[in-house]
């Protein structure tokens, strides 16, 4: 089988779109495994009487975080300083990746395992690394097989949903020597658990991601549900936690709000199997925390996009989204794909992934799922006039809106045109209506074309009431125009 | 009482009996609503595709064509919604505006907000499927969104219909998932859009739909465009048809599809 593509599609997401579509019955599988986990999300949230006032609770923290983030930033680097953690500074992406190489180099690291981390996908860390000599395996199973197969995660909690167990067995069969064809879920992870335990005992670096750091204590928090962060970091005697700025909460209680809306959000769990905390080093060992803006700060300084910053990456925008269910993750091209993807990506390469704010019917699904309630669907819609703006939309869009303003703005236009398109249409011999031309007539009938306009039909029942009883349009009222 | 009647561009020239039966809904209760021809859009397409300037203008004449009415009625919660959430940027801080926006409502709202009816007397012995439309949905709470766990509010257009006689609202697995329409999305996402509109099909399918309604008629032309080229028999009808005591028309009576 062909893989999905990892790099955007050339013609953005609408034609990535379609061929995810094509294969309807995976294109439905997906629809329904996804779904699937946003009715578990449902019933995670219906069980707690104070869902929505914990929603409410967790954007005023994040809110009041991302506007005291410079303070809290500093508090949070003394606390773990003070705990002996070495805490670094990266302005973006490669300066990350630099300050990684850096640590590893250092202490002669060959051989790395990393849990998930979006952060380090953003950044392109593991190319960077082995361009370098490094072996960097993921050890997140739906990780480890997505990078086996040599493509990038589609979604961001479940990274290998867009797999079926038979592409998972041929994957096995192809890496780690699984019976070519078996695809019994619990042999395949246990032969997953094999080869990566042997990973683990190898291991010279631990790399993790960071679900929170709390300002107050200089603690960070890593959640997982396979125990492979805590098993990542336990060997070796260095640990490089990567986090983006925006990953901050001011006080430890915080963590109590942010903690029970994280796993019902992303999978429908109370709690993530594993939720660590680590504050400071081991005896012994080094605890490296590395914090990247990488456009955080400008997101930050927007008025328009800040709430974004909320993102705790759960994923359930993802699920919930009804484009996302039926495109899979790869069509949108970047490293966090569906609603919130859709915002972060352009906001950091506005050219690249200019077709994903309209990737989105602005059902506002997303907004209302969101526990950290970004109002997804309203940014994708600003996302939008900001594209208009830096002229990075369609010509044939931005010429055919200009000119329905045009008809628009003048009332005997519009209805002069309608009255001719009302006419014309039904005339029209079927292949002038019907044609490539026509993507709504590709699976869809245009609506029927009525011989009178509600306006015209309006002056007719107008003038049909007043006339037998003039009295009666006193009742009425006079129109403004 | 003084109402003007805002009718969404498209149901004006391709679904007149929508606003016409919206027209007869309201004096059922009373209200003799006026259609100022000025009116032709509230600039949603525009905006949806990012062109505010080119959404300025009708904006700016909403207000004008609007203004000096006690209230303005709608038979669409995304147009409404338009007005409500999405003409700030054209009126900052402008208290005629303000006092208009406050003044502007979808039908069936201002039926159970304004009029206070809670339900309608009459008959509409049928198994009717209600697509929850996203924009009355989630913009202006006609009701309680699947996301949302405060189930507190009531569904105003569910409500309207309940008790007409005979009606039979059909159950669907998933009771308010996207159409799939979207204004230019449905054109721009056109495979997406149909996938998302032909699910909602098979569910209402699966439900035992005779006649699919909602409160936004945009939704219904994309599922009902679906419908005819497949020569499905549902009836489609806007909420308002059913509530001014329209009949549904079913294609195997009209004796096949109409184009």
């Amino acid at each position: 089988m062909s893989h999905p593509s990892a790099q955007p599609h050339s013609a953005g997401h609408p034609a990535a779109a379609d061929a995810f579509v094509a294969n309807e019955p995976r294109a439905h599988w997906h629809d329904k495994a996804l779904w699937f986990i946003r009715e578990k999300r449902d019933r995670a949230a219906a069980s707690l009487p104070e869902w929505e006032t914990l929603r409410d609770r967790a954007a005023q923290i994040k809110a009041h975080t991302i506007a005291n983030l410079p303070h809290y930033l500093e508090e949070f680097e003394a606390n773990a300083q003070r705990m002996g953690v070495k805490v670094h500074w990266a302005a973006d992406a490669k300066e990350h990746n630099k300050i990684v190489l850096g640590i590893l180099q250092q202490h002669n690291a060959k051989k790395v395992v990393k849990s998930k981390s979006m952060l380090t996908e953003e950044c392109h860390l593991n190319p960077f690394l082995e361009q370098h000599g490094i072996e960097v395996v993921d050890t997140d199973l739906g990780e480890r097989i997505v990078q086996l197969r040599e493509e990038p995660p589609s979604h961001i909690v479940l990274p290998a949903i867009h797999l079926k167990k038979q592409d998972v067995g041929d994957t096995f069969a192809t890496h780690l020597g699984t019976t070519p064809g078996a695809d019994d879920p619990q042999y395949l992870t246990e032969a997953a658990r094999g080869h990566l335990r042997e990973k683990f005992v190898a291991a010279d670096v631990g790399i993790t991601g960071v679900n929170f750091a709390v300002a107050e204590t200089g603690g960070i928090v890593v959640c997982t549900n396979e125990g492979n962060a805590d098993l990542g970091v336990a060997l070796p005697s260095v640990h490089i936690a990567c986090m983006g700025i925006e990953k901050l909460l001011p006080r430890a209680a915080d963590l109590a709000v942010f903690v029970r809306l994280l796993a019902r959000s992303a999978t429908g769990q109370p709690i993530t199997t594993y939720t660590s905390h680590f504050h400071g080093p081991r005896p012994g060992c080094e605890l490296h925390i590395v914090m990247v803006d990488n456009g955080r700060s400008d997101i930050r300084a927007s008025d328009d996009f800040r709430r974004s910053l909320n993102c705790i990456r759960c994923g359930a925008c993802m699920n919930t989204c009804p484009v996302y269910r039926r495109s899979g993750g790869h069509s949108y091209g970047s490293t966090v794909p569906g609603p919130i993807g859709s915002i972060l990506s352009p906001a950091m390469e506005p050219e690249k992934h200019k077709s994903l704010p309209f990737a989105c019917s602005l059902c506002g699904s997303c907004t209302d799922v969101c526990p950290v309630k970004i109002d997804l669907h309203h940014q994708l819609l600003t996302f939008r006039r900001e594209l208009a703006l830096k002229n990075l939309i369609p010509l044939s869009k931005r010429v055919s809106m200009k000119l329905l303003s045009f008809v628009l703005s003048r009332t005997w236009l519009f209805a002069v045109g309608g009255k001719v398109m009302r006419w014309v249409m039904p005339k029209l011999p079927r292949f002038m209506v019907y044609n490539r031309m026509n993507a709504w007539g590709k699976q869809r009938e245009l609506p029927p074309m009525p011989p009178q306009s509600f306006r015209e039909l309006y002056a007719i029942r107008k003038h049909m009431v007043n006339k037998p009883n003039g009295e009666a349009s006193s009742h009425s009222t006079k129109g403004a125009a | 009482m003084k109402v003007g009647l805002f009718i969404p561009c498209y149901v004006d020239q391709l679904y007149p009996d929508v606003a016409m039966a919206t027209v007869e809904v309201l004096e059922r209760f009373g209200v003799h609503a006026d259609f100022p021809t000025a009116q032709t859009c509230c600039g949603q397409p525009m905006a949806n595709s990012g062109c505010t300037g080119d959404t300025r203008p009708l904006a700016e004449a909403f207000l004008r064509i609007f203004s000096g009415y006690d209230y303005v009625v709608c038979p669409s919660g995304s147009c409404v919604s338009m007005v409500r959430h999405h003409y700030e940027e054209y009126f900052h801080n402008n208290p005629t505006f303000e006092a208009l926006k406050a003044r502007t409502f979808e039908l069936c709202e201002f039926l159970v907000d304004v009029l206070k009816i809670k339900s309608v007397a009459g008959k509409f012995p049928h198994k009717v499927g209600l697509h929850q439309s996203c924009h009355g949905l989630r913009e202006l709470h006609l009701g309680p969104p699947t996301e949302l766990m405060n189930k507190g509010t009531p569904n105003k257009v569910k409500q309207l219909l309940a008790e007409l006689d005979g009606i039979e609202f059909t159950s669907l697995q998933r009771p308010d998932e996207c159409c799939g329409f979207g204004g230019t999305f449905a054109v721009a996402e056109e495979a997406v859009s149909c996938m998302m509109g032909q699910d909602r099909l098979a569910d209402h399918q699966q439900a035992g739909t005779h006649v699919l309604t909602a409160a936004d008629m945009s939704c219904l032309m994309h599922l009902e465009g679906l419908l005819r080229r497949q020569g499905k028999d549902v009836a489609v009808m806007h909420v308002a048809q059913i509530l001014a005591g329209r009949e549904p028309q079913f294609a195997s009576q009209r004796g096949g599809t109409s184009s």
